[in-house]
């Protein structure tokens, strides 16, 4: 919303400069986006007459001025066409900055001859494009004038953000009245001018939809003369970005502006029968003052003709029935539409207006008549005419609201006091009326004005009462400590601060963490999909971001790929967040690629395999507080994006834990990966509940004991089941058992291989003897025969 | 005898010294120590003697194998420090040569930022709660007081998609976790909730993606100064900042009723923003956090009763206050996966500043 530092006068008595009254906005909450002060950019050029021109001695071009400022006269040289003696024009003196230079200016040489400032052009100041020579001002412009107040632009504008709740805003005048309540100076009340008309309305109103408006305003104005507007509408319109296009026309927009009262000329000889206010039919056409044809649905809101849509009430103009300068009879329109109904067409239509923007937020109902009045006395001002009686359907809807304001609620929720005779002068000086009668001492019944669509609640006038009050003034209050244990002191649970220490365990490992889109390409969705179950958004921003991720592989897999395009070959990478399939969990995921190691004067190349990831995922159980050994890790069931033979899932029970292995060779083609890819998937939430305590601590005193085997065992038996059989010969006793041999070899018959394990014994109460190592090396030997089949190698 | 033995001890014991090697050595030693060596052959003699030579004799004999294992001892420990210098000398490597420590990982910087915002509110008794980022339309809107037609609904962009047979939005705040912990706990609370929310805009200053980190306080006495007094704690806390200015400016959210955006204090020098007041106390405003005090419409949807209970709640862009904390210039980089990018702009996991 723009307007002028001098509009804003109109309605606002003050002497406050135009800073303070933007400082004043912000601490009301209409925040100030812009002052543009033609004054800090123009102030410094003043208007001069050019008393003498001779041609310069060394360039034809240009001419010697002597130029009379009022104060000196000076020597200027110029090369502009239409400097000529006793012309009225602008000077800039040295040191001033003219904004197509953007330096200050200095004495300057030209061609010999010494210039002691420089004659300006609109364009070099900025105020125009064309540039057919200097400013050739009326000469009736006393020298020494500055320019902004010659040329009348000598106003700042504000552009003030305005939110939602303040449709009233969008006018001067209730911009007026927050600045007055705020102490900054007196409103002033505009009159309120009053057409008795002369005759009945020839088009007469009938309204259809009484829900979409339930009130219609009307007068036929005949014998108008319409022209441009005069230069005061004119400027004011073009200081706030409007085009000025014909006096009927900018009386409507200046309105909508100053009284944030959208209104609309209709040229009453275009207009056929009379008007009614109905919802569109079916397919109904319409072309906008906007020139662009819309068909039109029974949720839209037409003003019609006996002919059809002349206007899409509260939203835009007809073409076809809108003024121009030959109109000679005029039908002015002052109504109140449903903001609800409103908001609707305009998106439906993505028809942005500045009566749009009014009607959806709210337009006072009580301006309607004041509005097509004040509308009627300018137009009989500017273009003439002869106004008739109005023609009037419906009822002005009621939207005001009496609010019972316990003072102390003040304190309750501001943690302020306030006076409530101070309260009260706020909230009256907003417009709001007092009831004496029906308040106490204690608490003030006030009834909201017409204007204001967001006051309905106690708090709404507390709210009011303190961005008078003014927020800065409100005391800082220290929080009292929670006396309810609610958290540790870092506010986490025991399963977020997990996520929180495998994030820093994985960058620990070399990963990067990075976040991709929750979303991707349906395409991408189906690769990694477990079904055919898609969740695709009904308005995504692209088609590659369509589908909400089944997995977080494909964007990390993209993610890597695009890092392999900018020559970044090793690529590690892992992403917390969550996949949706379609069900929301949250998953981390991790991506290695390239190389696990260049080759180096210390090692050669080395390739990454489907144990680098598995190193990861064990770190990350482990950490997490999971035993290993009790996780089921099975093979060859890993989702189909894995490589079949070097992937396997793990398990914890029922619940699938997580994924991984190497990238399917088919789905790097398909990314276009050219490096191998090994990923890995954990579930968070079917990892179990972290441990908050810890078992006590019992270290033995006594000395461990290793012991090595190799059995041979036929090459399909899993390591794990050897493993496994020999740990549960003595669970409690054996801490560890390591895989420190895997060898194939013909010494071993066909189809075997031989593993060998290391396994350290930890006595508990006493140092072992012969015999019990004997006994449980035999224990271990059968345990892993049964279970595997294995044979002590000899 | 005396004479002759005591001249070869003298003779002895020099020739050991200029002995090179610890073979040499040991063939003295044998000569003369071992069991047929001179020494000890000569020992073996002293029995023959009578008891005043046997004494004499003795003391010199043992006088003479005590010079002579002496004069080995010190060759050998001169010879094994010359041996160990010249294996020294061989092992000697080149330590330039480089060494493949392994590369760190990064923690993402919204990571970091998420840790340090709930870092500050957790010891004020906040703590984290989370939900869903697929959202109903009524935790995300009606029940935040956002009315179907309201223009606040419209202006969120929101994205839409249908979720087990029903119209559900990606969340396009944090809010909704507000609806669901007041729905299933009681007050007093202080809650936080952060993460992903979603609103369809592309641009260089919006990513159709991206993080917030919002909190919620319930009771029955806390008001608008707590909030003012917790907030310009935080942001001096977060910034480091210990004068930083901070504003309230009246503004409007739906589920806040007395609304407030917070703005903070900055100056720009040559193109370079920097936080704070600045020398000259001339600083610009910079918005960076949205607050109020609960609408008694959100409390009311959430079975608190207003007349009862009240409370703040406040919300702010994890990115936008990653990005002036630790000058990143661009949004759109947050979400890029370069890695070069990651590496700079990321934490080490072992770094804490929360």
């Amino acid at each position: 919303m723009k307007f002028t530092y001098s509009w804003l006068k109109r309605y606002l008595d003050t002497t406050a400069s135009p800073q303070e009254i933007a400082q004043h906005l912000v601490d009301l909450g209409l925040e100030v986006e812009d002052i543009h002060d033609p004054q800090e950019i123009l102030g410094a050029f003043k208007v001069v007459e050019i008393l003498e021109t001779t041609p310069h001695p060394d360039a034809d071009r240009l001419k010697i001025c002597r130029v009379n400022t009022g104060e000196s006269v000076l020597q200027i040289v110029c090369g502009a066409p239409n400097a000529r003696a006793g012309m009225k024009s602008v000077l800039a003196l040295p040191g001033s900055i003219v904004p197509a230079i953007g330096q200050p200016l200095k004495v300057g040489k030209i061609r010999g001859v010494e210039s002691f400032g420089m004659m300006c052009s609109s364009r070099e100041l900025g105020l125009g494009e064309e540039d057919e020579g200097i400013f050739d001002l009326e000469n009736t412009i006393l020298v020494g004038t500055l320019l902004i107040d010659a040329l009348g632009i000598n106003d700042p504008v504000f552009d003030v953000s305005v939110t939602p709740n303040r449709g009233d805003c969008l006018g001067v005048i209730n911009i007026a009245r927050d600045l007055a309540a705020k102490g900054v100076g007196r409103f002033i009340s505009p009159s309120s001018p009053s057409f008795q008309g002369s005759f009945p309305s020839p088009i007469q109103v009938n309204i259809q939809d009484k829900e979409g408006c339930p009130y219609y305003v009307g007068r036929y104005i005949k014998g108008v003369t319409n022209r441009p507007s005069p230069d005061w509408l004119q400027k004011a319109l073009i200081a706030i970005g409007q085009t000025p296009i014909s006096a009927l026309v900018d009386i409507t927009n200046y309105l909508s502006f100053d009284r944030a009262r959208p209104l609309h000329v209709f040229d009453a000889d275009k207009i056929k029968g009379s008007i009614c206010i109905r919802q569109a039919q079916e397919a109904e056409a319409f072309k906008g003052l906007n020139d662009k044809e819309y068909f039109l649905t029974s949720a839209h809101l037409a003003i019609v003709d006996d002919q059809g849509p002349v206007a899409l009430g509260g939203v835009i103009g007809g073409l076809e029935s809108s003024c121009t300068l030959e109109t000679q009879n005029v039908f002015l329109e002052a109504a109140w539409f449903d903001p609800i109904r409103i908001a609707s067409v305009g998106r439906s239509l993505s028809i942005l207006s500045d009566a749009r923007s009014r009607f959806e937020r709210g337009v006072d109902p009580a301006s309607t008549i004041p509005g097509i009045e004040e509308a009627t006395r300018l137009i009989q001002e500017i273009c003439g005419g002869e106004a008739s009686e109005l023609a009037i359907a419906g009822a002005i809807p009621n939207n005001q609201h009496e609010i019972t304001l316990p003072y102390d609620l003040l304190q309750q929720r501001g943690g302020v006091e306030i006076a409530p005779e101070q309260a009260i002068g706020i909230l009256k000086a907003l417009g709001l009326q007092y009831l004496t009668e029906r308040s106490t001492p204690a608490k003030g019944v006030f009834r909201t004005p017409t204007w204001r669509f967001d006051l309905s609640i106690p708090e709404d006038l507390v709210e009011e009462i303190l961005r008078v009050y003014g927020y800065d003034q409100i005391p800082t209050a220290e929080l009292p400590h929670a006396d309810y244990g609610l958290s540790p002191a870092h506010g986490l649970s025991p399963k977020q601060l997990k996520v929180r220490e495998i994030k820093s365990l994985l960058a620990g490992r070399g990963l990067q963490e990075t976040i991709t889109w929750s979303f991707l390409g349906e395409e991408q969705a189906n690769d990694f999909s477990l079904d055919s179950t898609r969740l695709t958004l009904d308005n995504p921003i692209s088609q590659d971001l369509a589908c909400m991720r089944p997995s977080l592989l494909p964007n990390l897999l993209q993610a890597c790929g695009r890092n392999h395009n900018r020559g970044i070959e090793t690529a590690n990478f892992f992403e917390v967040g969550p996949q949706f399939l379609p069900k929301e969990t949250l998953v981390c995921a991790g991506i290695r690629t390239g190389f696990k190691e260049f080759k180096t004067w210390q090692n050669d190349i080395k390739e990454l395999s489907a144990f680098d990831v598995k190193a990861d995922v064990f770190a990350l159980l482990e950490n997490w507080g999971l035993n290993p050994d009790s996780v089921q890790l099975s093979q060859g069931d890993a989702p189909a994006w894995y490589h079949p033979g070097r992937s396997g899932s793990l398990k914890l029970g029922h619940k699938v834990l997580g994924y991984f292995g190497e990238i399917h060779p088919s789905t790097l083609h398909t990314m276009d990966i050219k490096t191998k890819a090994v990923c890995f998937e954990i579930f968070i939430e079917n990892l179990p509940e972290p441990k908050s305590s810890r078992p006590s601590l019992a270290l033995s005193p006594y000395q461990p004991v290793e012991r090595d085997y190799a059995f041979v065992v036929p090459e399909q038996v899993a390591a794990t089941a050897v493993l496994k059989a020999a740990k549960k010969a003595e669970p409690n006793l054996i801490t560890s058992i390591v895989l420190f041999d895997v060898f194939k070899g013909p010494s071993l018959g066909e189809n075997m291989k031989s593993l060998g394990i290391k396994v350290r014994l930890e006595p508990k109460d006493k140092t072992f003897t012969e015999e019990e190592l004997t006994s449980i090396s035999n224990k271990i030997i059968q345990n892993v025969q049964s279970a595997t089949g294995g044979v002590l190698r000899q | 005898m005396d004479y002759h033995l005591s001249l070869s001890i003298s003779e002895i014991t020099i020739k050991i010294a200029a002995l090179q090697s610890l073979e040499e050595l040991e063939q003295i030693r044998l000569q003369e120590l071992g069991k047929q060596g001179r020494i000890s052959l000569l020992m073996k003699e002293l029995g023959k003697l009578d008891p005043e030579d046997r004494k004499t004799q003795g003391q010199i004999l043992n006088q003479a194998r005590e010079q002579v294992a002496s004069a080995l001892e010190d060759q050998k420990r001169i010879l094994e420090r010359a041996a160990l210098s010249q294996r020294l000398i061989q092992e000697t490597l080149d330590i330039t040569l480089p060494v493949n420590y392994g590369s760190l990982g990064r923690v993402h910087p919204v990571t970091q930022t998420i840790d340090e915002v709930i870092g500050f509110f957790g010891r004020l008794g906040f703590s984290l709660r989370e939900g869903p980022e697929i959202e109903t339309e009524y935790n995300n809107f009606s029940a935040l007081n956002i009315p179907d037609h309201h223009p606040a609904r419209q202006e969120m962009d929101t994205f839409y998609l249908t979720h087990e047979g029903e119209r559900k939005v990606l969340r396009t705040h944090t809010s909704p976790v507000q609806i669901r912990t007041m729905l299933k706990e009681k007050p007093p609370l202080r809650i936080l909730a952060a993460g992903r929310v979603y609103r369809s805009d592309w641009d260089q200053t919006h990513t159709p993606m991206f993080h917030q980190v919002e909190g919620l306080l319930v009771d029955k006495d806390t008001h608008f100064g707590h909030l003012k007094g917790c907030i310009i704690e935080f942001c001096r806390s977060f910034f480091d900042i210990k004068d930083l200015p901070v504003r309230f400016r009246p503004s409007y959210f739906p589920f806040t009723e007395v609304s407030a955006e917070v703005d903070i204090g900055y100056t720009r020098h040559q193109g370079t923003l920097t936080l704070g007041h600045g020398k000259t106390g001339q600083h610009g405003w910079l918005e960076v956090l949205g607050c109020g005090m609960v609408h008694p419409n959100v409390l009311n949807n959430c079975e608190i009763d207003p007349s009862e209970f009240q409370g703040f709640a406040f919300g702010m862009g994890v990115e936008r206050f990653a990005m002036l904390k630790y000058g990143i210039p661009d949004l759109r980089t947050f979400f890029e996966s370069d890695s070069r990018w990651l590496a700079h702009y990321g934490f080490s996991p072992f770094f804490r500043n929360s």
